[in-house]
This record gives structure tokens, C-alpha cells and sequence, in this order.
């Protein structure tokens, strides 16, 4: 099977880093067709570097980036993403919110018009599989932190993504927001099918969502350690009390902590 | 509710307290005229001279909102150039400092060896006093949009000109409203600075006129009709301000 996000010998260094050192470094990274990918890495690692890489944002000093069997060279087009803060536009009600990539991507932006009843019926259908059913007109600071996240994600799904890049979504949430969120997240990855790569600092996070983990090294980035997830979905939250799931999150600390003292 | 109540009743209670008490103190130190009228003369006077303020106020208000006009237009599209371009930014702001920085009085002789005494000396001045602030807060709006967004969209294959319409202009309209209403005094200061020294028909000229013919209760007169003005275009500002952007003044501050 071709991989569908393959990262191959990619170095990369910002054009405005100071001190000209690569943020990522000999990163080899595949992810496949409609599975669920999770990097974790200590902090600065160039996990965020990554998330631009593979959506366009940033091209490659060194190595090459294929999405879909295309080697990429502009923004992809096919990509959701969604950040750890929710980014949501003040002035526009949530679902205005949620439809706003419609008016950029296409074939959306110039349907958007003329078949406006059907997405919004779209959108409100993926507010309900979020639990936001009909909160589409409220702004979205009259939604709580937790709602306002659920929203994000919504507007990242709306357009049918290929790829959906999460950078931390659940990181500014406190943990029982974190955790129905999680659940929200997993019955959308088992509902639409999308490959997805969740960038993330929480080991429980990573192990409960993906199917595969790769732990980055510090700064510059590399991939370390890859380990494939092996619990039977649909996976319940009871899984997280399991003494399987202590053992693989102790073993995925473990490979952070070596890469922090490697740095 | 009680403090509510005082707080809409404050500012009538002021202003005709300060009035009553210029009337008091003229009356009782028996100023003369000359230096300070009473307000009761100036009403007087506003109400003599009527239809002459009443016609040169006219004429103010329309160069001041021709030139306001010219300064919004303007300054918004300078504001979206020099917002989306961080070089164009870079590159043309010490001009633009350097031009604000220019008392537009000095500019006045200038407005008339090229368009001569009348109409467009006053509109010209009011323009290019109020232009800057609507400049600089736009610019500021669009050039401030949130990283993580403006990721979002490019992704998604959103061109320059997607992201700045679609989230830096609108986010940058309380920025603009803001600005609007120092803007309409700045163009209001402009157009009767043209008015009194290019023009022959305003409440600038009307000023000046009157003051050298040492006529002290027109000048007066003429001093409260331009406050007057200047209170409504504020807050007709201040109202457009309040309507377009609600979404930004939801805090417990403005409130």
C-alpha cells in the first residue's frame, strides 16, 4: 500500500531562524490512507514544523514531501486543520464560522451561493456529531472553551479533507473536556474515513487515539521511535485504565525522556 | 438602577452646571464683554446672527464631510495595501510619519497657489489631516490577524487577497470605527483651518472676519456653533461605531 502523507530525508531550516539551525533534520515519516497518526515529542521539537510541511505551508530545504502521490509544492488544498486555540472569527455565528473554508476551496467557493441550503445541512449534521446540535447560530464567545473547540474541528471536517492535522486541539482544555473530546474525535475518524496526524504533548492522548505513534527527538527533529497501536476499535475510555495501556504510554515516556536528555 | 440613572443624568447636570456657573462669575466680577460674554449674550448673539451661522455652518459641515469622505476612502485602501505587504509597510512609513508630523497650516498656502481661494483648500486640508489614524488602525487591524488563521486558510489554497478580505478587514473595523471618530475632529479641525485662511465662505471665515472687525459676541457665537458640530459628527461616529462592531465591544469594561 503507498503511503498517503510521505515525509521522506526532509530537512528544513526558516528562512528566519537566527541561528540557522534546522528545525527538522533527516525526518522520514508515512503515514497511510485513512489512518489515525500521533506524534509526540518534548517540546520544540518542530512538531508544528511538520504540520506545515505536510500541508504546504513550508517547503523542504532538503528531502521531499509527497501528499496523495503528489509532490508538494503549494498548500495542498486538501487539508483540515485544526489548532489548540480555536481561532474562531468574532463576528461571524459559529456555523458562518464552520462554512468559511467553503468560500475558499474548490468546487465549494463558487457552488457556496447557489447550493447554500445543503451545506448548511451539512454543517449542522457534523455540529450534531460533535454535540453542538443547534448551538449554529450562538457566537462563538457565547460557547465555552470545550464547545469553541468542537466548532474548530467541525470547520476543519467541512469541506471533506483527505487530511485532517491537528496541532494540540485538546491542549488548553481541562481533562474531562479533553477526554469527551476525544471520544468525539475517534467517532470522526470512524465516521468520515480522513487520514489523520494529531500533533500532541499527551502520551494517554496519543496511545487511546492512534493507530501508530512516532516520538520525535529534540530539536533538530527526527523521528525516534515508531510504534503501532494495537487495541481493537472502537475503543472505549475504560481502555485507559488497562494495564496494557499503562505499560505503552510508560514505554512511549520512556522514548521522550531519552530524546530530552539527548538534547 | 439608582446609579444608572445618576450616570445618564451626569452629563446634563454638568454642562448646565458649568454654563451656570460662567453666567454667575461673569455677573458677579462684572467681566466685561469684550474679554468673556456671558452665555446668555452669546445665545443672544447665536440667535441674532442666525441665518448667517446657520448658512457658514453649512458650508463647514460639507467641506468637513467631503474631506472625511476623501480621508476614509483613502485611508482604508492605504490601510490594506500597507497591512498585507509587510515591505510596502517597512518601506513608505517614515515617509508617512514625516508627512503627518507636517502642521497642515503650512500646507494651506500651498493647497491655494494650486487650487486658489475657495471650495478645495478646505476640503484638501480636512482630508489630509484626518487621513493618518484611519491609515495606521487599519494597517494595525489586518497586519495583526492570528497566525494559526491565517494558516487555516492558506492550506487551503486562500490567496492574499482571501485572507485579507475575508479576516483582516473585518477584524480590523472596530480598529477603523475606533479611528473614524478621532478622524471626523481631526477633518473638522482641518476644514476650518482652510476655511479661515482660503475660503470666503464658513464658519472659519466668518471667524476671522468677525474678529477683525472685533465684533466679540459673533466670535463667541461662532465658537458655539462649531461645538455644537463637532458633538454631532462624534457621535454619529460613535453611533456607527456601536452598530457595526458589537461583536467587539461584548466586554464587561465598555459596558
Amino acid at each position: 500500500m503507498k503511503p498517503f502523507v510521505d515525509i521522506h530525508d526532509v530537512t528544513h531550516v526558516y528562512a528566519r531562524a537566527e541561528d540557522g539551525l534546522p528545525a527538522v533534520r533527516n525526518l522520514n515519516l508515512k503515514v497511510n490512507e485513512g489512518e489515525f497518526a500521533a506524534i509526540v515529542g518534548p517540546s520544540g521539537c518542530g512538531k508544528s514544523t511538520l504540520m506545515k510541511l505536510a500541508t504546504g505551508l513550508q517547503f523542504p530545504r532538503e528531502g521531499s514531501v509527497i501528499v496523495d502521490g503528489r509532490q508538494v509544492g503549494a498548500p495542498v488544498k486538501l487539508a483540515g486543520m485544526a489548532f489548540q486555540n480555536p481561532t474562531m472569527l468574532p463576528w461571524r455565528t459559529t456555523l458562518a464560522n464552520i462554512l468559511l473554508p467553503l468560500e475558499i476551496v474548490e468546487p465549494h467557493r463558487s457552488r457556496l451561493r447557489r447550493h447554500k441550503a445543503e451545506y448548511v445541512a451539512k454543517a449542522e449534521s457534523l455540529l450534531a456529531q460533535v454535540g453542538l446540535k443547534g448551538q449554529g447560530d450562538k457566537f462563538p464567545w457565547q460557547l465555552s472553551g470545550g464547545m469553541q473547540q468542537r466548532a474548530s474541528l467541525c470547520r476543519a471536517l467541512i469541506h471533506e479533507p483527505k487530511l485532517l492535522m491537528l496541532d494540540e486541539p485538546f491542549g488548553a482544555l481541562d481533562s474531562f473536556t479533553r477526554e469527551e473530546l476525544w471520544c468525539v474525535m475517534r467517532d470522526l475518524h470512524a465516521a468520515q474515513k480522513v487520514t489523520i496526524i494529531l500533533v500532541t504533548h499527551d502520551l494517554r492522548e496519543a496511545a487511546f487515539l492512534a493507530d501508530r505513534i512516532f516520538c520525535m527527538s529534540a530539536r533538530p527533529g527526527r523521528i525516534v521511535a515508531e510504534r503501532a497501536v494495537e487495541f481493537p476499535r472502537p475503543r472505549e475510555l475504560e481502555i485507559t485504565y488497562s494495564p496494557e495501556f499503562s505499560v505503552l504510554v510508560h514505554e512511549l515516556r520512556g522514548h521522550i525522556a531519552q530524546a530530552r536528555k539527548a538534547a | 438602577m439608582k446609579t444608572k440613572n445618576q450616570l445618564a443624568l451626569a452629563p446634563w447636570v454638568f454642562t448646565i452646571g458649568f454654563f451656570a456657573l460662567w453666567e454667575l462669575l461673569c455677573h458677579v466680577l462684572k467681566i466685561s464683554s469684550f474679554i468673556l460674554p456671558a452665555p446668555s449674550t452669546i445665545l443672544h448673539a447665536v440667535w441674532e446672527y442666525r441665518s448667517q451661522l446657520a448658512y457658514h455652518a453649512m458650508h463647514t459641515l460639507w467641506m468637513t464631510l467631503a474631506g472625511f469622505g476623501l480621508a476614509v476612502g483613502f485611508g482604508l485602501l492605504l490601510g490594506m495595501v500597507l497591512g498585507s505587504s509587510r515591505l510596502i509597510n517597512a518601506g513608505s512609513y517614515p515617509l508617512l510619519v514625516g508627512f503627518n508630523s507636517i502642521p497642515k497650516v503650512a500646507v494651506v498656502p500651498i493647497l491655494v497657489f494650486w487650487f486658489g481661494v475657495g471650495w478645495v483648500p478646505p476640503v484638501m486640508t480636512a482630508f489630509l489631516i484626518s487621513f493618518f489614524p484611519i491609515v495606521v488602525n487599519v494597517a494595525t487591524g489586518i497586519s495583526t490577524v492570528e497566525p494559526e488563521m491565517e494558516d487555516v486558510l492558506r492550506a487551503l489554497g486562500a490567496s492574499k487577497r482571501d485572507i485579507v478580505f475575508k479576516v483582516g478587514l473585518p477584524r480590523a473595523m472596530p480598529y477603523f470605527f475606533g479611528s473614524l471618530k478621532v478622524a471626523i475632529t481631526l477633518a473638522y479641525v482641518g476644514s476650518v483651518i482652510g476655511e479661515q485662511n482660503a475660503s470666503n465662505v464658513g464658519i472659519g471665515n466668518l471667524l476671522t472676519r468677525a474678529s477683525a472687525a472685533f465684533e466679540v459676541p459673533l466670535v463667541w457665537a461662532a465658537l458655539v456653533v462649531l461645538a455644537v458640530l463637532g458633538v454631532v459628527m462624534y457621535a454619529i461616529t460613535a453611533y456607527a461605531e456601536r452598530s457595526m462592531t458589537g461583536w467587539a465591544q461584548r466586554s464587561q469594561m465598555a459596558a
